[in-house]
């Protein structure tokens, strides 16, 4: 999940500004995000992504401020 | 004339807000748990405390919006009950669906906790009534994610249709055109960062947020 394109990501400014200070002027467009890692039950892919694309909108992202990605491993 | 309080894990504001409504209104006050899957009968107002339910975890107010009281709360509602989330419980509100927007990590990333002066920018709610006429209210601020956002199109309809009730003065936390606290469509529902629950004896700082009390139950 990460902030949307639009959506200030303070957090994000204040890295690249340490980043900056450490002698590292190039970094430029830190956006910091979340990664959750879990296991479903299904052994389809198509089946597993859709469910857990629910659970996104449902629960794992806020919609209004976030976008996510569902990788399935 | 009676109120009910309710407690997450992790609420730390769940007695102020008993006690300021109490003292504020004379109302009965009760504590609803968050499992709770029945309200009291003939609630005026339901309170969803400051705090931090559920240690924040995920997100402020993500996992305390699917607590299986919300889905009581959120009937009440419907039906047209007071409700006002406070801090934490405004968080819990957007989260739940029952407010525009939603509430990011401070401008400035620092928790700020001090009195604001706002301006009471709609005075006909049913939460602002009470305050007949006054332009300004002095309330505390106590929080780290409290930089409300919506996108350009629901700020634009949210302050068209009046339902922008406090405006900070000077803007403490980023929020977007500096609101600090709005209604739903229905005008039934307030969300607001700035704690009236700090500030209901003048020995708090101020005694502005009894009149928020007291307009919900001047309306009941």
């Amino acid at each position: 999940m990460f902030l949307k394109p639009g959506v200030l990501d303070v957090q994000g400014k204040a890295i690249e500004a340490a980043l900056h200070g450490l002698g590292w002027p190039d970094a430029a467009h830190v956006r910091v995000g979340r990664t959750l890692e879990f296991e479903v039950g299904d052994t389809d892919k198509a089946a597993a992504e859709s469910k857990v694309r629910d659970m996104c909108e449902r629960l794992l992202a806020n919609t209004v401020i976030e976008s996510y990605r569902v990788d399935v491993a | 004339m009676k109120a009910a309080v309710v407690v997450f894990p992790g609420s730390n504001c769940d007695r102020d807000c008993k006690v300021a409504v109490e003292r504020s209104t004379g109302a009965q006050v009760e504590m609803v748990w968050h499992t709770d899957t029945q309200l009291p009968d003939g609630l005026d107002l339901i309170v969803l405390p400051g705090g931090f339910s559920y240690g924040d975890y995920l997100r402020c107010g993500a996992i305390a919006s699917l607590s299986p009281v919300m889905r009581e709360v959120k009937a009440a509602a419907e039906r047209g009950t007071a409700v006002v989330g406070i801090c934490n419980g405004f968080q819990i509100l957007c989260e739940a669906g029952m407010l525009p927007g939603a509430l990011l990590r401070n401008e400035r990333l620092k928790y700020v906790c001090k009195p604001v002066s706002l301006d009471i920018v709609n005075g006909q709610t049913r939460f602002t009534a009470a305050y007949q006429g006054r332009r300004e209210a002095v309330m505390t601020v106590g929080n780290g994610d409290g930089n409300f956002f919506a996108d350009e199109a629901t700020l634009d309809r949210i302050e068209g249709d009046g339902q922008v009730v406090f405006r900070y003065r000077d803007n403490p936390n980023g929020s977007a055109r500096d609101i600090a606290g709005i209604v739903n469509a229905k005008g039934n529902v307030l969300g607001l960062m700035p704690h009236p629950d700090r500030a209901f004896e003048q020995d708090l700082t101020s005694a502005d947020g009894a009149l928020l009390f007291q307009s919900v139950f001047a309306s009941a």
